[in-house]
């Protein structure tokens, strides 16, 4: 027992002697908790993960014996957790509406009784290393969770309990470990967050993240396992996104980490979750969820802690063969937090006050992310999605740079689309994706062999839009060619009817891959026929006009991904609506019109057939 | 321990004072500190260790000797005494009555700093609140229990729109009866403090109305409590008596500025221009206490009011009250040196929680629609505008200058409206179609086809 000497916001100096850096600590007679983050003769210097208003000095401290450490086992999905995993749903019915100071309420529930099913090959007498397979639990009717054996466990298991209902307090078998010892095994262990869950090795990541968005899985594949950063200004629509991606998004379990965002956005993703299906299993979308929430009016150190309470939960469930999606909306708030612990110590900052580790902290943690052979020999990921909140909007700012360096897919968000409503706001000349070599070989086996093509024709034609609109911001649209005309409303065509997804609306939410690929290629073929036309001489301005083109931007939002037979024959109609014009422009070549000036020209022509 | 006066300041300077064996101190306990004059100032412990406690004084330093000073530590931090009697009253920052009546006694009294609400009690706000503005309703619509700031800038009729919402604001339906505003000023201009207290007089809504009042001359320290207070109060009126409360905090630019005068004297590391790495965490301790609680009948609505420094939407203030907030309603000089008011700039203006406010069951089916529209047009429009600008009027086609009309009825008709205006929701909407159709049916693709036949006046 040791006790406090000095309090200073949620610094602690305590007279702890023979505690470890990173050791949790017991304070006060509230019995606040925080972990030690420093060491001087006797005394210990802690960083509390509760406000500290009210502690005295003189007043008793313990150390507890191990680091931050999380509760591993069934009863975590559909969960909500504070940012060192106290339940807060518990926590409610325990303490009200308000966080009390000092609760103590297990992770995990201990009276819940779990059908446990062992499994075939663990017979007694056999060996058993760390991340094997003891059986499993049917959590939630889609996830089966594998009760896995402690990583660091290696030894002889003498005895695994039959099939029964168990709670996480009943040991459900004993192993015989090397040094003679014999320890228990139950439903669930514990894994401290700073240290990142072994595995056999890294394998490459191959598969895209569907996420149902086409400015994502289109342009800027993510894959599974892969590292992506939303870096936005506040009004940018990133929480919007993210909450689309942990809805949609084909992986098998999502955690959303809230660090030090809103309160009412958490409420709505728990209010609207369990409503909504997974369109992969036909689910409640709660039922492979789980959200670790510090909201940003709740203590700070706890924030610094949340991100990784949320990504050793992530390592868990992959060391179960399962891909799972981290989003941690958002990183800058994580790393406000270190800053401010940085500022109490006295660290001399470098950047913006940011402490010199901001780097290799958010790279250390990023890299925690992959696709990996687990130590039970299966396949799982984990990928990571970082919102980052650069103040003012400005990319160059530490938190934004250091992430960019180490992500390989960048969404960034652009003010100047979303002041425009156009969402999501995913500006396609900023951002950058490292796996599109990776994605296209998906892309072509499943979907279609032309994806890569097409993916890259619209950009160009994006690109070239965007010099275009600069001409025109000039001197008016009048000085363009026809066939920069065209191009400028072909780019038009994809934004308003590609990239531009209503969340809120049933049909446009998500987007199947199929779907996705079918739009892209219609508008590309729109594209192409009128290209054609203009070529033949047809003046821009009767394209324009086609009612095919305001026809196609609905189509988005008039067939969803099931239905996609209907799209297929508005696209199959496609040539039709072109050959009109087709006829009268074959037949009546006009080589010698020069640009602009012809399209006077054929303004004039008696060619109007309406 | 209330009751010892210690006399054993070690050191004073520049607002802090420290105190040599005082063992047991709570951190964060209000302290009295009475002078050499006898005159009591009052203070925060902030720093507590058996050998010396570091108490910041909210009166300053000046005048103050080391050997006649006697300190009392309180031994709780700062409370504020709270009843039904609080309604219709004007309080200082720290709680105590500036209407010259009898202060509030009662045995229920609160810690100012409140806790943080769990987020899985928090219920998720729905219910539409009408201001009577259409650029607020129809295209940034407030919900119960939502914070949306006005950001502004000098010299902007930020207190006159303020003023408006908290004279016109209402639920639709029938629970008009059970709402009450709570007022908080700080750092507040006389001239303000008054336009507002004649506003609600007038208005009739004084007695519904509770104030907190810190104004510019004042400690700079008690404008970091001013809003706490008002909150406290707040809390208690919505989550004890079930009260639906409008918060209005003005202008949290002073309160942001007093916390960075704090945290110099305090040694803090400044972050970016001067302020401390904290003011994030600081401002979401204020603006997170807005919400709804489930199984509660009350709400907590949040329209703080901040002026931009230079009109800069990326100086820290606005950025971090953006990244906190539901969104932000915006005034812009532009539109106000033109005489419209409200000048609300609608394009960075935002409502997060709209989308989930308005609609088929709560205002009316084509809400969502037809705001997306009016963004949308509106934002083409500017465009045109902008070309127009460079190669004139003349150059324009047809269809342009019929944009550029729109802009235009769209500044004066829409966002431009009385001081004394009240509009109902349907009026707003009825008045964006008639707006909407000004331009061609086939260039209104956020609107659908059923709504274009319904409502657009040239769709027939």
């Amino acid at each position: 027992m040791g006790k406090i000497l000095e309090i200073n916001g949620p610094l602690v100096k305590l007279e702890l002697p023979q505690t470890v850096i990173g050791e949790q600590v017991r304070v006060g007679r509230m019995g606040l908790v925080g972990e030690v983050i420093g060491r001087d003769g006797d005394t210990a210097l802690a960083q509390l993960y509760e406000d500290t208003a009210g502690l005295r000095p003189g007043e008793v401290a313990e150390g507890l014996g191990w680091p931050l450490s999380v509760e591993l086992g069934p009863g975590l999905l559909g969960a909500i957790f504070d940012g060192v995993q106290r339940p807060l749903q518990a926590v409610w019915e325990q303490s009200g509406d308000r966080i009390a100071r000092g609760v103590a309420v297990p992770a995990l529930p201990r009276d819940t009784r779990w059908h446990f099913v062992p499994e075939p090959a663990r017979q007694a007498g056999s060996a058993l290393i760390g991340g094997d397979v003891l059986g499993s639990v049917q959590e939630t009717e889609s996830i089966r969770h594998r009760i896995l054996t402690p990583p660091l466990i290696r030894g002889e298991l003498l005895e695994l309990a039959p099939e029964g209902d168990y709670s996480l307090e009943e040991a459900i078998g004993r192993v015989k470990l090397a040094d003679g010892r014999i320890e228990k095994l139950y439903l669930f262990h514990r894994w401290p967050v700073r240290t990142p869950r072994p595995f056999r090795q890294r394998d490459h990541a191959v598969v895209p993240l569907i996420t149902g968005q086409r400015i994502l899985d289109t342009f800027y594949p993510l894959l599974k396992g892969g590292k992506a950063a939303i870096p936005g200004p506040f009004g940018a629509g990133k929480t919007m996104l993210q909450q689309q991606i942990a809805r949609w998004c084909n992986a098998e379990i999502v955690i959303y980490v809230g660090c030090g965002e809103r309160g009412n956005e958490l409420t709505d993703v728990l209010e609207s979750m369990p409503l909504l299906t997974d369109p992969h299993t036909g689910r409640p979308l709660m039922e492979r969820t789980l959200l670790v929430a510090n909201t940003s009016n709740m203590p700070v150190v706890a924030r610094e802690a949340s991100i990784y309470v949320g990504i050793t939960i992530a390592e868990y469930f992959r060391d179960q063969g399962y891909d799972v999606v981290m989003v941690a909306d958002s990183t800058s708030r994580w790393a406000e937090a270190l800053r401010e612990v940085a500022g109490r110590l006295g660290q001399m900052p470098v950047e913006e006050g940011y402490p010199a580790y901001l780097g290799s902290r958010l790279a250390a943690f990023y890299e925690r992310a992959g696709r990996v052979e687990t130590c039970a020999g299966d396949h799982g990921s984990v990928t990571l999605i970082g919102a980052v909140s650069p103040p003012g909007g400005d990319f160059s700012e530490p938190v934004t740079s250091h992430t960019k360096e180490i992500i390989q897919t960048f969404w960034a968000l652009s003010k100047e689309l979303a002041d425009a409503r156009h969402y999501p706001a995913v500006d396609w000349l900023e951002s950058f994706s490292g796996y599109v070599g990776s994605a296209a070989k998906w892309w072509a086996q499943h979907v279609d062999p032309n994806w890569e093509r097409d993916r890259a024709e619209a950009l160009d034609l994006l690109a070239a839009s965007e010099e275009l609109q600069r001409i025109v911001n000039l001197v008016g649209v009048e000085a363009l060619s026809s066939e920069q005309r065209w191009t400028l409303e072909a780019a038009g065509l994809i934004k308003e009817g590609l990239l531009q997804q209503a969340a809120t609306d049933e049909v446009d939410s998500f987007a199947s891959p199929e779907k996705q690929y079918a739009l892209l290629a219609a508008l590309l073929e729109i594209y192409r026929h009128g290209l054609k036309l203009v070529k033949l001489g047809a003046p821009a301005r009767r394209l324009i006009q086609m009612p095919l083109l305001s026809q196609a931007r609905r189509w988005k939002s008039q067939h969803s991904s099931d239905e996609l037979a209907a799209l297929k024959a508005k696209i199959a109609a496609i040539p039709d609506a072109f050959e009109p014009l087709l006829q009268e422009y074959a037949h009546h070549p006009s080589p010698l019109r020069g640009e602009g000036q012809g399209e006077r020209v054929s303004a004039q022509a008696p060619g109007s057939q309406t | 321990m209330k009751n010892i006066e210690f006399r054993t300041a070690t050191s004073a300077q520049g607002g802090l004072v420290v105190m040599g064996g005082v063992p047991g101190v709570a951190a964060g306990s209000r302290v009295q500190l009475r002078d050499h004059a006898g005159r009591i100032r009052s203070g925060l412990v902030i720093r507590a260790a058996d050998d010396a406690v570091l108490v910041e004084v909210f009166e300053g330093t000046d005048a103050l000797d080391l050997e006649n000073t006697w300190v009392r530590f309180l031994d709780e931090p700062f409370k504020l005494p709270l009843s039904r009697d609080i309604m219709g009253r004007v309080f200082n920052g720290s709680g105590l009555p500036r209407d010259g009546r009898p202060p509030i006694i009662s045995a229920d009294r609160r810690d100012i700093n409140g806790e943080p609400l769990n987020p899985a009690a928090r219920a998720y706000p729905r219910e539409f609140i009408q201001t009577g503005i259409s650029a607020i309703d129809g295209m940034n619509s407030l919900t119960r229990g939502q914070k949306l700031p006005i950001f502004s800038g000098g010299g902007l009729p930020h207190n006159r729109v303020a003023a408006q919402i908290v004279r016109q604001a209402r639920l639709l339906g029938e629970e008009a009866a059970e709402f009450v505003v709570v007022f908080a000023a700080f750092g507040a201009s006389h001239a303000d403090a008054r336009f507002f207290q004649e506003s609600f007089e007038e208005s009739g809504v004084l007695n519904k109305v509770v104030m907190f009042l810190n104004l510019a001359d004042e400690p700079v320290i008690e404008r970091l409590l001013t809003p706490r207070a008002a909150l406290t109060a707040a809390e208690y009126l919505a989550f004890d008596l079930d009260y639906h409360v409008l918060v209005v905090m003005t202008d949290m630019t002073a309160y942001a500025e007093a916390l960075r005068e704090v945290a110099v004297l305090r040694g803090d590391v400044p972050a970016r221009k001067g302020y401390p790495g904290y003011l994030y965490s600081d401002l979401a301790e204020l603006y997170e206490r807005a919400g709804r609680i489930k199984n509660r009948r009350g709400s907590i609505t949040m329209i703080p009011v901040l002026s931009m420094p230079s009109d800069d939407i990326t100086h820290p203030i606005p950025d971090l009250t953006g990244y906190i907030t539901e969104g932000q309603i915006v005034l812009g000089r532009e539109l106000a040196n033109q005489g419209v008011y409200p000048p609300v700039t609608v394009l960075p203006s935002l409502s997060r929680l709209m989308k989930d406010g308005i609609g088929k069951n709560f205002t009316r089916e084509d809400h969502p629609h037809v705001a997306s529209q009016l963004f949308s047009s509106y934002a083409k429009a500017l465009e045109v505008r902008g070309l127009a600008a460079i190669i004139g009027a003349e150059e324009l086609s047809d269809a342009d200058r019929r944009t550029l009309e729109f802009a235009d009825a769209f500044e004066r008709r829409f966002i431009g409206q009385g001081e004394d205006e009240d509009r109902s929701i349907h009026e707003t909407l009825n008045l964006a179609w008639d707006l909407l159709s000004m331009l061609p049916p086939d260039t209104l693709i956020r609107v659908s086809e059923v709504e274009l036949a319904k409502y657009h006046k040239g769709a027939a």
